[in-house]
């Protein structure tokens, strides 16, 4: 190798490194999260110092602590994290799908179905197994009708399928307040509090955790696409995106994100919307840093609120859906006050 | 080094007769302009013609193959498109917009890595926007997003270039700019088809006229033949001067 060769060689190498550097900020946002669920199952009603909980990782420690951690704290922190991941996720695809920022599955009626869905298997009395189904269902159904319907005979525009979103969506609110109005008193209590979002009833993380991984590697492929997709199915489509099976793609993607998320965890507004804006006023628009990035902040958000949700009234415990908000609304309207 | 050519094509224009099917070749090494009034389906023309829109019937072919047969990402390495509208849709910087231009060429698991960068960077400095680079598109003039969306097709580097009035919006200087870029695009051998409103830039820079005129009807051919008074005055529904400038021909509304 001449000295030419050398310098070009080191050129190439910087460059390929540098190529990465954009994706640092991951790197942050991991940590973070890894922060938000070891504070997770460190703190609660019997708080477990590092030390102490250095060693229950490790395996030992005594064996309150370890029931404590491994069998209460560590699946509602990892419950947690997915939910949050899934739903920031969602949104941020459900942003790009319309083009519009205020697109989130909340907005476009997704959990409202999934929530009547679960309202009704709770009505009727049924197992968890079927409440989850019955989630899934109504969010499935929300999906093809908003999709059905704002496809309509003519065209299919951005602007329509959110107006078709929103009107399915308070659809959905009429019905939820129908049966919260005809509902059994003793039912309420559990009904309201997972309308709200609530983790407390979270069974096992793991279906929600792997579909996130999954998705956050589907996702990274697809990135470039939905970078150009953003700027118009047209200019997409002279770009080489095969732009309706895309746009099918990551709406059907979201919806089963939004129906696993709130089949976890009930109903939990706000993430979907601000984690995705949050993260594109800091790190730009590149797709394929934001799904990844708003898996890992949604999740360090939701797990911290739960946190929060567990400790602030203690012994009683808040719905995370309240803290969500509570913290959300303020940091977001910080950040789109201070950009440009 | 492509051939765009159309048979028996009709484009879809709702409620609109067929009028005359077109059967036309554009071959590499031509500028072909096409022009007509407001409405007369210039810009569907363009999209039929990129595989945007679905004709009514007939066909598009690139080289020897339909291109209803092709796959968008393969159209893509040979054809770029530069839209009279476009959607910003999310913030983006000028070179970020460019640097699309390479998506056709990219595999899903690939970064664009040092050559395309530097083919945004070289597209961008022939369109005189190398100063912008960092600047978010949102905040630019509407000239300075027209030389944006032709410097993502710049970067695309297509060999049948498509452009929908890219003298939109631009001065005069860059007028003169954007169609010697495009002119130079035929001379290196590709197929340059644009949507014009302005007859003189066309007369000047365009060796090849489609006449489209708003009942369905059309005509084309070389320019020379195309450019007869009598016909542009029928086409626009306005009476017209002419006198030959510097061995061109100039025409204004009488």
């Amino acid at each position: 190798m001449n000295a030419a060769e050398a310098v070009a060689h080191r050129a190439n190498a910087t460059m390929a490194v540098s190529a990465w550097r954009p994706f640092l900020p991951l790197v942050w946002l991991g940590l973070a999260g890894l922060l938000a669920l070891l504070m997770a199952v460190a703190i609660g009603s019997v708080a477990i110092p590092p030390a102490e909980l250095w060693a229950v990782i490790t395996g030992e420690g005594s064996s309150l602590h370890q029931t404590l951690v491994w069998e209460l704290r560590a699946p509602r922190a990892l419950a947690g994290f997915a939910t949050g991941g899934l739903l920031a996720v969602a949104g941020a695809l459900m942003q790009i799908l319309l083009r519009n920022p205020l697109a989130d599955p909340y907005v476009l009626g997704v959990s409202g179905g999934a929530s009547v869905g679960a309202l009704a298997a709770m009505l009727a009395g049924a197992g968890t197994f079927v409440l989850s189904g019955s989630a899934f269902g109504g969010a499935l159904l929300s999906t093809f009708l908003v999709f059905g319907l704002a496809h309509g005979t003519g065209s299919w525009t951005p602007a329509r399928l959110l107006l078709t979103g929103i009107v399915v969506a308070s659809g959905w609110g009429a019905v939820i307040t129908l049966m919260l109005a005809i509902g059994p008193t003793d039912k309420l209590p559990g009904m309201l509090y997972w309308l709200m979002g609530d983790l407390t009833y979270a069974q096992t993380p793991w279906p929600a955790l792997v579909v996130l991984a999954l998705v956050c590697l589907l996702v990274i492929p697809l990135g470039r696409s939905l970078n150009v997709l953003a700027r118009g199915p047209l200019q997409a489509a002279a770009l080489g995106v095969a732009v309706r099976p895309l746009e099918w793609t990551i709406y059907i993607l979201a919806s089963l994100l939004t129906a696993l998320a709130v089949t976890t965890a009930g109903s939990i507004g706000f993430v979907g919307l601000v984690v995705p804006h949050m993260l594109r006023l800091v790190l730009g628009n590149d797709q394929r840093l934001i799904l990844p990035a708003c898996a890992l902040a949604g999740g360090a958000l939701l797990t911290l609120a739960d946190t929060l949700a567990r400790i602030v009234i203690a012994p009683e415990q808040l719905p995370v859906g309240v803290i969500t908000a509570l913290l959300g609304v303020p940091t977001f309207l910080v950040l789109l006050y201070r950009s440009r | 080094m492509a051939v765009l050519e159309t048979r028996e094509l009709i484009i879809d224009i709702p409620e609109r007769a067929d009028g005359r099917p077109l059967s036309l070749r554009m071959e590499s090494g031509q500028t072909w302009g096409i022009l007509g009034p407001n409405g007369a389906g210039k810009s569907t023309l363009l999209h039929t013609l990129g595989g945007l829109n679905r004709p009514r019937s007939g066909e598009v072919w690139i080289d020897d193959t339909p291109l209803r047969q092709m796959r968008r990402s393969t159209i893509a390495r040979q054809l770029g498109v530069v839209f009279q509208e476009r959607q910003d849709g999310f913030p983006a910087t000028v070179l970020e917009t460019a640097l699309i231009g390479r998506h056709p060429f990219l595999s899903p698991w690939q970064l664009e890595g040092g050559d395309d960068l530097a083919m945004a960077e070289k597209a961008l400095e022939r369109l005189e926007l190398s100063d912008l680079a960092d600047r978010p598109v949102s905040t630019l003039s509407g000239g300075e997003r027209q030389r944006v969306a032709l410097a993502t097709a710049l970067t695309q580097s297509p060999s049948i270039w498509l452009a929908d009035e890219p003298t939109n919006h631009l001065d005069l200087r860059h007028q003169v700019a954007v169609m010697e870029l495009l002119s130079e695009q035929a001379r290196a051998g590709h197929t340059v088809v644009m949507c014009l409103h302005d007859l003189n830039l066309a007369a000047r820079w365009c060796d090849h006229l489609l006449l489209l005129y708003p009942d369905g009807e059309a005509c084309w051919g070389e320019a020379e033949s195309m450019l007869k008074p009598k016909a542009l005055e029928q086409l626009y529904g306005q009476p017209l001067t002419w006198a030959e400038v510097d061995g061109a021909p100039v025409f204004v509304p009488a």
